[in-house]
């Protein structure tokens, strides 16, 4: 794998750093006039999502980690694992909950998300930044409310449970933000 | 921002002429290059066959400065560009430009004075600068960090950097006192100095400074200066050290150092001593950099928003 010199930092460079694959956010050259030049990086460990600060003496290098984000079809769950097909090669990866995490419950069978690979292993899983879902419990709307002031909570199909506004109705299909866990509309066939 | 630059030069040209300070121009290409083990020089390949020569670009015009006031130029300054091989980030161009002058027979505090003047002027077409600062380097260090910088205490540094959530430091400065200094400094004072104002931070450790004298008062530190606002270290400015044989050991110092860690041989610039050795008035140096004291008065984010075109767009 490549070497990387703290130059060649930029954000989104996946690298080495103690044993784990991070993935550099932010690189700051600090040099005094007259002294020592250091890199002040901000990194995120990928394994545990944790962001922490390193710094390192200008010209250190580090090894680069084979880490790529893949867009894969989501599979189904067969109950420990859940499973992940290449839609170009077939080839398919499986996931347990530590790694799926969050995503989980964005997750529908046949919908596309991102799985992240470390040295061609299930590292995390992104879903998609919107997604579709139906709604399979909700209490029933009040007649004649249009819009906001405060909503209601839905459970959708998927396991997630977000706030909707109180016109919206069971067995509608509505879409999420997943970064957010916002609603955003509902979806008319 | 081309116009502010503009303005600034104009500014500064008007004070310093209103001082009888004289403006003066130096090369940028040279024979010889400084020393400083903690600075990269570019080279540029001078070709008139037969002659083949490799010159540098200076680091700073400190040098032929020092030869004219040897000569007996008087007071003198100078806006010049200067170059930093491998400098580049927010606050760093490889290429940028510097104001630097020479007062003869100032000591420190009288420099500072004209700092502060310089700065009020400037300023006026920005924004109030508050009062002016002024703090000794060990009086700063130990206000920021609790820890004497004069003495060096593995113990104290290593336990100061784990409770500052710095664990790094300990395993890359070891038992290197310079540079935890420069590390402790750049992480944790720095940020702090100079709030709005012009913050003046003088009598640096002497394993910190090449070029200045040592002080009479406390030998662990020496007659330098250094100007921060809103925590970015703006300028330098020493005392001048005016012993050709002091300077003489001093380079040869450095040069050891600069090989023992592999860094390009340099060229000792025998006619800065000869200068030196016919006589070097007493005086005091400034330089500040232009394009950082644009980012401050400007309050940009980047070194490369008040450049024309920063190197990668060079």
């Amino acid at each position: 794998m490549a070497i990387y010199s703290t130059n060649e930092f930029k954000a989104g460079l996946k690298v080495m750093l103690d044993n784990d694959p991070c993935a550099i956010i932010e690189n700051e050259f600090v040099k005094p006039g007259k002294g020592q030049a250091f890199n002040r990086v901000k990194i995120r460990n990928l394994k545990t999502g944790r962001v922490i600060e390193r710094t390192f003496k200008s010209g250190e290098s580090l090894e680069g980690a084979d880490v790529v984000d893949v867009t894969m079809q989501y599979l189904y769950n067969d109950g420990s694992f859940r499973h992940f097909m290449v839609p170009d090669t077939y080839e398919q990866y499986q996931c347990d909950d530590k790694i799926v995490g969050d995503a989980g419950k964005w997750l529908k069978d046949q919908d596309s998300c991102i799985v992240t690979l470390w040295n061609d292993a299930p590292l995390a899983v992104t879903p998609a930044n919107f997604v579709e879902l139906a709604i399979v419990e909700t209490d029933p709307g009040v007649r004649g409310d249009t819009s906001g002031g405060g909503g209601k909570p839905a459970h959708l199909e998927t396991g997630a449970v977000v706030r909707v506004p109180l016109f919206v109705q069971q067995g509608e299909v509505i879409k999420v933000d997943t970064r957010t866990g916002e609603y955003i509309s509902r979806v008319k066939d | 921002m081309l116009h502010v630059r503009a303005q600034l030069f104009a500014d500064i040209r008007q004070f310093f002429l209103a001082r009888g300070v004289l403006e003066v121009e130096t090369p940028v290409l040279s024979q010889s290059s400084g020393t400083d083990p903690m600075l990269d020089f570019f080279t540029a390949d001078y070709f008139a066959p037969p002659l083949q020569q490799r010159l540098f670009l200076q680091t700073s015009p400190e040098f032929a400065m020092k030869r004219l006031l040897a000569a007996g130029s008087g007071p003198i300054y100078q806006i010049a560009k200067a170059f930093r091989n491998g400098e580049a980030g927010r606050f760093h161009n490889p290429e940028f430009t510097m104001l630097e002058w020479y007062q003869l027979d100032y000591r420190l505090p009288q420099l500072m004075d004209e700092i502060d003047e310089l700065m009020a002027v400037l300023f006026q077409r920005h924004w109030p600068l508050a009062a002016s600062q002024r703090i000794s380097y060990q009086d700063a260090f130990q206000r920021y960090t609790g820890l004497d910088a004069l003495t060096f205490s593995y113990q104290d540094y290593s336990r100061y950097a784990l409770a500052s959530h710095l664990p790094d430091a300990i395993s890359l400065c070891g038992n290197d006192h310079g540079l935890w200094l420069d590390f402790l400094f750049s992480h944790k004072v720095q940020p702090q100095l100079g709030e709005g104002a012009v913050c003046m931070v003088y009598g640096y450790p002497s394993c910190q400074s090449s070029l200045a004298r040592v002080s009479g008062l406390n030998p662990l530190t020496t007659e330098r200066v250094e100007v921060f606002i809103n925590g970015i270290e703006l300028g330098n400015g020493y005392y001048e050290l005016t012993d050709a044989k002091e300077q003489d050991s001093r380079f040869d110092k450095e040069i050891t150092i600069r090989e023992q860690q592999n860094r390009p041989l340099v060229a000792k610039d025998y006619q800065l001593l000869a200068a030196m050795e016919a006589g070097l008035p007493e005086c005091s140096g400034m330089a500040i950099g232009l394009d950082r004291l644009l980012m401050v008065m400007t309050q940009s984010a980047s070194i490369d928003d008040v450049l024309s075109f920063p190197l990668h767009r060079a």
